[in-house]
């Protein structure tokens, strides 16, 4: 009687990712109320910066009110459904985006077009770069919600390329050519390959050399490049060996005419969910050189505009340049603390994290505390963390890993206290598996 | 290799239009009081305009709800924060107390069946996807409004099937239509996973009457698996007897709660688009008695969910049931004068309309003024309008109308005046037409004409040469 999308669990929603949130909010952790709750540490939210926005909030009740130079503009906003977006606020976000990335590349208003959420904004580009059937080769380990966003209502395919701890996760040519065999091998045409930089889980940038790799591939197969850079904002760590390069920078510097195939097929995303902490206003974009695509994804996001008060709001946040230069500063200082802080914890349980410069979570090795180097046994190790430690934290095999034992742990969703309780419990946890493990092992010593 | 999708490269998303083009037109050239009196006079465009005096002042006595605050405290992080896909629950709580209100509380509805979705754009898509796959097919009365050909076929892969109404009944729904339009989609293979309806009607600017309402009850119920949506986007509209009589009544009235059967094929879209005229607020919503469809729909709302900012704002508004009662009684004051205007001064140039109760538009014969019963002179008919008269008017072809020489004309987009000035405009066209047919004198006219098909030709060559640049 239904379609065959709304019955059957092809939204992918019934992953472990989604279940570890559902015994949160069965048992929510709450310093007063219930303080043996689960502690959530699964859910990728910027939470630490909201006093800043809220000071300019006070300082600029006129815009809340819809009011431009004391004239209001409710009626306007009311009306205001063009899916070109608001010119205000897509001059605000290009300028915001130029300087945010260093000043290096000089984004344009007319390459943007406005989605609700990189969530309408990724499905969009899948359905103007793949027919049903086609697909994307995507670096695992890669975010959940992507199986639903990218293959659910479009019918695209997802081809995994799996990537190795022995390298820290980077991609190299020869992982983006097996995915590509493999794509051949199962009949699927392949259209493009979608990264997310900096990355969600790794909470690592991409280096140069991994962009490059990226470029080549793509003009070599004649495909595209779908570039999330929705964390762009969040780069805590900025040395000359680790900052931020967008997929953009690097596609200028392939200045001569042989690249002028690959301009037209690499497409950036971006949202100001994570480094603003806004995932409730729901505003997101595309990014392109593409005519067609921009023209396109432009009128398709007719099913997924940004609501016009909240387009004015941000405006007038964004542009104000000199508030905004403080918060992504201050906003940074207060991410890598927190990380430092996730980090030192995990280390003081004898647990260590994949090196990370960016993102609200670490990658976390926890494979010594596996039962087997199987993903059943990391299974059961999530399950005791959700129920008897009480942190919702996220399993390496939601997000595709290849390799079992990892864990994404996210930092900047809780209180300081909360994220200290984490760490104290995680301790526990772990002196715990190692005082019954060495007794065993003794054991074992002993009978030999 | 084709690098874009088709959907990317076709012209499936039914842009091309004439609805469109007019638009296009309008804005290279548009009617302002004081800086362009001369031109063109947007009458395509089904907003309402008329009472945002009454929520501005709203507004303006509750500061604190658009300062993101809650009995004076800020809860800028709650709201920041919350995008859970089954939305903010007194918003949902405060909507749907709305629509009940809307339909004289002969119907309540539950909050819990409420999917919010950015506009109701996303709310119909949303519906395809959750019930038709592609290449299947739902049956549209005629005239529809031309956005449906993007918003249902478009990236769904559903198509529709007409079900021609005709002028002769008032363009109501007949038993015979609906039959033939069902035997039509069999003929081409496709398989009808349902009917919809958009009750008040656009273009119509008409109530569905409880005999059409029953026949499409009595219609789906003989028909398994077929389901039947009811976009009732305009019904805060309706300004006039009989007065509205949504879906969910007709259910309520002849089926028990346990005839899961019929209750489960049933759903009704809403937005605040129309009757609040928010549009660029983006607030739609699915209604629905049918769990699953619910939770689909749930999950897929989350390309296209309503800011918390917006729902924060108009749960607020909507709770203020004072202000809401106050709300629909004025604003339906204003469009039935506003629809008394445009009819009397339609009646001056000797131009009827359907008689309508509800919409923000009049559907208008101007079959008179035709060269010939065919759609080509409708086309002559309407570029005149655009072109001449300089006003911007909808014509029934892009409504898939099946008869020439019907325009959609809306009411509520501009003030007073313009509204006057548009029909003096018309009033001379019409008069210049019967005064040039009397007299003979084609010259004139011939060149006009001349001018027009240069026009026509410049236009259609660009969609070519676009079509060209699109790939293979």
């Amino acid at each position: 009687m239904l379609s065959r999308k709304a019955s059957k669990d092809s939204h992918g929603q019934d992953s472990s990712y989604f279940q570890g949130w559902q015994e949160y909010e069965k048992n929510p952790y709450h310093p007063i109320q219930n303080p043996m709750g689960i502690i959530q540490m699964g859910l990728a939210e910027n939470q630490l910066s909201f006093d800043l926005l809220e000071s300019w909030l006070r300082r600029n009740s006129n815009t809340m009110a819809l009011k431009k130079d004391g004239v209001s503009a409710f009626k306007d906003l009311a009306l205001f459904q063009d899916y070109h977006g608001l010119p205000a606020f897509k001059e605000a976000l290009v300028n915001f985006m130029t300087s945010m990335r260093g000043n290096k590349i000089k984004y344009s208003s007319d390459k943007l077009v406005l989605t609700a959420g990189a969530t309408a904004a990724n499905e969009i580009l899948m359905f103007c770069l793949t027919d049903p059937g086609q697909a994307f080769i995507l670096p695992t380990p890669y975010y959940p919600g992507f199986d639903r966003d990218l293959k659910w209502r479009t019918g695209a395919e997802i081809i995994p390329m799996h990537c190795s701890s022995s390298n820290g996760f980077r991609i190299t040519r020869c992982a983006l050519e097996q995915a590509y065999q493999l794509g051949q091998e199962l009949n699927l045409k392949i259209k493009g390959v979608l990264v997310t930089n900096p990355s969600n889980p790794l909470g690592t940038t991409m280096t140069k050399t991994e962009l490059n790799h990226l470029l080549d591939f793509a003009i070599d197969k004649n495909i595209h490049i779908v570039s999330d850079e929705i964390y762009s904002g969040t780069v805590f760590d900025s040395s000359s060996t680790t900052s931020f390069t967008s997929i953009m920078e690097v596609l200028n510097e392939r200045n001569n005419n042989n690249y002028n195939n690959i301009r037209n097929h690499v497409h950036m995303v971006y949202s100001l969910s994570k480094d603003l902490g806004l995932p409730g206003f729901r505003v997101g974009m595309i990014y392109s050189n593409n005519e067609k695509v921009i023209a396109a994804a432009t009128k398709m996001s007719s099913f997924a505009l940004v609501s016009s008060q909240t387009q004015f709001l941000l405006s007038n946040l964004l542009s104000d340049a000199k508030f905004i230069k403080k918060y992504m500063v201050e906003n940074q200082r207060r991410l890598k603390r927190r990380k430092d802080m996730l980090v030192r914890g995990l280390r003081k349980a004898g647990i260590s994290c994949l090196r990370s410069n960016a993102g609200l979570f670490c990658w976390v090795d926890m494979r010594h505390l596996l039962s087997s180097d199987s993903f059943e046994a990391e299974k059961e190790l999530w399950k005791r963390i959700v129920c008897e430690v009480g942190l919702n934290i996220s399993p390496g095999s939601s997000c595709h890993c290849s390799q079992p034992g990892w864990f994404r742990i996210c930092f900047a969703n809780i209180s300081e206290d909360a994220l200290h309780l984490a760490m104290h419990r995680m301790k526990a946890f772990t002196n715990s598996i190692f005082s019954v493990r060495l007794p065993i092992i003794m054991m074992r010593k002993k009978s030999f | 290799m084709r690098l874009l999708s088709t959907k990317a490269t076709c012209n499936s998303h039914g842009q091309d239009s004439s609805y469109f083009l007019g638009w296009q037109e309008y804005e290279k050239n548009p009617y302002d009081e004081i800086l362009n009196p001369k031109g063109i006079i947007q009458m395509g465009l089904a907003e309402n305009q008329l009472s945002f005096d009454l929520l501005e002042s709203w507004l303006a006595k509750n500061p604190d709800v658009s300062g993101f605050k809650r009995d004076g405290k800020s809860i800028l992080r709650e709201l920041a924060l919350f995008q859970d896909y089954h939305g903010l629950s007194s918003f949902k709580e405060a909507m749907v107390d709305f629509m009940a209100e809307i339909r004289g509380n002969r119907v309540t509805f539950d909050p819990d069946h409420m999917v919010l979705t950015a506009g109701s754009t996303s709310a119909n898509e949303t519906l395809m996807f959750c019930l038709a796959e592609k290449g299947d097919a739902f049956l549209l009365p005629t005239p529809y409004y031309p956005g449906f050909d993007r918003d249902l076929k478009w990236r769904t892969g559903v198509e529709i099937v007409p079900i021609h109404c005709s002028s002769d009944n008032n363009f109501q729904i007949t038993e015979s239509a609906l039959e033939q339009a069902y035997e039509e989609a069999q003929n081409l293979n496709l398989n009808v996973k349902g009917i919809l309806v958009t009750n008040p009607s656009n273009p119509l600017g008409t109530t569905l009457s409880l005999e059409e309402l029953n026949l499409l009850v009595d219609f789906i119920s003989g028909h398994k698996n077929m389901h039947l949506i009811s976009d009732e986007i305009y019904s805060g509209t309706v300004f006039n007897s009989p007065g509205f009589v949504s879906v969910m009544e007709v259910l309520n009235n002849r089926f028990s709660d346990a005839d899961e059967a019929i209750w489960d094929r049933v759903h009704v879209v809403y937005s605040l688009s129309k009757d609040l005229g928010l549009p660029g607020f983006r607030v739609g919503c699915i209604y629905s008695e049918n769990d699953t469809v619910v939770a689909a729909a749930t999950k897929m709302s989350s390309f296209g969910l309503v800011s918390s900012q917006t729902q924060y704002l108009l749960s607020a508004m909507l709770e203020d049931k004072k202000f809401t009662r106050k709300y629909l009684v004025e604003n339906q004051k204003r469009l039935r004068r506003r629809q008394k205007m445009l009819v009397s001064g339609l009646e001056k140039s000797g131009i009827k309309c359907l008689e309508s109760n509800a919409g923000l538009f009049c559907w208008v014969d101007m079959r008179h003024l035709l060269k010939s019963n065919t759609f080509e002179a409708e086309m002559d008919l309407w570029k005149r309008i655009v072109y001449d008269v300089k006003l911007n008017i909808s014509p029934g072809s892009s409504c898939h109308c099946s008869e020439p020489g019907w325009f959609r004309v809306c009411f509520a987009n501009m003030s007073e005046q313009t509204l006057k000035l548009a029909m003096k405009r018309l009033k001379s066209f019409v008069a210049e037409l019967s005064s040039s047919s009397d007299n003979g004198d084609n010259k004139a006219h011939q060149s006009k004409r001349k001018s027009l098909t240069k026009w026509v030709f410049r236009l259609s060559s660009r969609d070519h040469r676009q079509r060209d640049q699109e790939e293979r």
